[in-house]
């Protein structure tokens, strides 16, 4: 493990927020669980949890969390000042801190989202949804990441992308889907294991390359704003 | 290489000392203006950035330590710019004014953390050197966060030394720190200086420059006002008159004599001995003991009164 993800790790586990990842996973396994349990019919409760719930706020709202956090706290309270008064090259510095967010998100989500799709249908839909949620969380992650360099606020405006743009236009205006990794992630986990639960109009290539341009797009991104990283110039 | 005593490596010292040079600097944030156009050459010793806060002090520390780009001149290290150049901090080492540390490590974990990322051949033995050089191996394996101020600085600082860097840049270093801390970082800057590292130290408490470095370089409102040995820099301002404190045998025959002399602008008669005004430091110091000589009175104290820091500092805020 390097010592740059090695002290995010310890960052992220180290501050009190990371307990905010645990609700909204356990929330999402107990509903599956209960809705089983009263058998009610997996097409009724199937797409408003595991993709109403899981997929559309879980997944992006623990990437965001974790996303921002790798990196965004250490610049706003300072700290990423250590790690950038190294002799590193920038992009060794922008992947270790990748991997960790990806690593946790994916960690977070998986599990919860392969219970869920257990008990909603198979194996095969929990084993798809895992791991169209893990391509998700690296794609998220990316994007949370470049957004904690690109501006002051980037938990206020994941949260703008996630809830305004996935969430509320996605629904009204179709065009939007394109550019929402929530309908990516719905659509390769549905080829993977084709069920009547999942539904997107997004099609499957355009999703596999989308994601892969987001996640790569961002990180360069990234890694070139990194190196024109300015300190705010303070005066006590 | 292997040395149990706490200063600098001995054979880093054969390594070329390094240079910074800032040429025409700038930086303005939309109109205000924070740097406007500084030029110096920072060289092997102990330098001490002086001004009033909001001169621009840390903006330039910042321009110097790669965070911050110019608007407009250059900043070099060696001739290479600090500015999206990583590679600098092989040579550069830097301690922000802001407090901010890894607060869940502990100093021994922080301070090995940065050596490992310098990728040094034996972290764990730099990173031992590094703390001993601040005197913090008591504490080293407690977490920072339970640290004191001054506890805290001295782990960063341990931190930014611990790959024994050619220029180190501190930003307000003595900020937080108790008399005896206070004492402890001067005399490491002072060794760490006679070493042939280039320390630039930024401060806007005259006493502490004084204390640690001769060289300073006085920020005004974005400008360099003056930059040198501050007593050579006092003696330049011939506008202003030099005060002396004079004691001899004989105060008031010296102060009519004095009052002949052309150099001297004026003198003033107390119980304790003679305040005396001088036009010309030169001249002043010359004439003195041709006076004394003349008219047999003995001098038995001459101390020049106004060449501390903060004298030469209110003239250059004023001006």
């Amino acid at each position: 493990m390097s010592t740059v993800s090695w002290i995010t790790a310890r960052g992220l586990f180290g501050r009190r927020r990371f307990l905010l990842l645990f609700p909204l996973p356990v929330v999402l396994v107990l509903l599956a669980v209960l809705s089983r349990s009263f058998g009610v019919d997996p097409g009724e409760w199937g797409p408003p949890v595991l993709v109403g719930l899981g997929l559309a706020v879980v997944l992006p709202v623990v990437a965001l969390i974790v996303g921002t956090g790798v990196l965004g706290a250490e610049i706003d309270d300072g700290t990423v000042v250590h790690i950038l008064t190294k002799p590193l090259p920038r992009w060794q510095i922008v992947l270790p801190k990748l991997a960790v967010a990806t690593g946790v998100t994916a960690a977070t989500v998986a599990v919860p989202l392969y219970v869920a799709g257990v008990l909603a249908d198979s194996v095969r839909l929990g084993l798809a949804l895992a791991a169209a949620a893990c391509l998700g969380a690296l794609a998220y992650s990316a994007l949370f990441l470049a957004l904690s360099l690109l501006t002051r606020r980037p938990v206020l405006l994941g949260l703008v992308y996630v809830l305004i743009w996935e969430g509320l236009l996605g629904n009204f205006v179709s065009g939007t889907k394109v550019l929402s990794i929530q309908q990516y992630v719905i659509a390769l986990a549905d080829r993977l294991a084709p069920t009547g639960l999942l539904e997107t109009s997004v099609s499957v290539p355009v999703a596999a390359v989308m994601t892969a341009l987001v996640s790569v797009g961002f990180t360069v991104l990234a890694i070139d704003r990194l190196r024109s990283f300015s300190v705010a110039g303070e005066t006590s | 290489m292997t040395t149990t005593s706490a200063a600098p490596r001995a054979g880093a010292a054969t390594e070329t000392a390094s240079t910074l040079d800032l040429a025409g600097v700038s930086r303005w944030y939309g109109n205000v203006v924070a740097v406007n156009d500084v030029s110096m050459r920072l060289g092997p010793g102990v330098t001490g950035l002086l001004g009033p806060n909001g001169a621009g002090k840390t903006t330039l520390l910042h321009m110097m330590a790669g965070f911050l780009a110019p608007s407009r001149g250059a900043v070099t290290l060696d001739g290479a710019p600090t500015w999206r150049n990583p590679d600098v901090y092989r040579r550069l080492g830097l301690v922000s004014e802001r407090e901010a540390v890894h607060s869940f490590l502990s100093a021994y974990e922080f301070v090995l953390a940065s050596a490992k990322l310098h990728r040094l051949p034996d972290p764990q033995e730099a990173a031992r050197r590094a703390i001993a050089l601040v005197e913090m191996e008591s504490a080293q394996d407690r977490r920072i966060g339970t640290y004191s101020k001054g506890m805290r600085q001295r782990a960063r600082v341990a931190a930014a030394l611990v790959h024994d860097p050619q220029v180190l840049l501190l930003d307000e270093p003595f900020n937080g720190m108790d008399p005896r801390q206070r004492l402890h970082m001067m005399d490491l800057l002072h060794r760490l200086g006679d070493a042939g590292r280039t320390i630039l130290f930024s401060s806007h408490i005259l006493e502490e420059v004084e204390q640690v470095s001769g060289t300073v370089q006085v920020m005004v409102a974005g400008r360099l006002a003056a930059s040198g040995d501050f007593r050579t820099i006092r003696r330049l301002m011939t506008n202003r008159p030099h005060v002396f404190a004079v004691r001899s045998t004989d105060d008031r025959a010296l102060a009519v004599a004095l009052m002949a002399e052309p150099s001297v602008t004026g003198v003033e008669l107390a119980r304790t001995g003679l305040t005396v005004r001088a036009g010309d430091y030169g001249a002043f110091t010359r004439a003195l003991p041709r006076i004394a000589l003349a008219k047999g009175i003995r001098v038995r104290q001459l101390v020049p009164e106004d060449e501390s820091l903060e004298s030469v500092f209110s003239y250059l805020v004023e001006a």
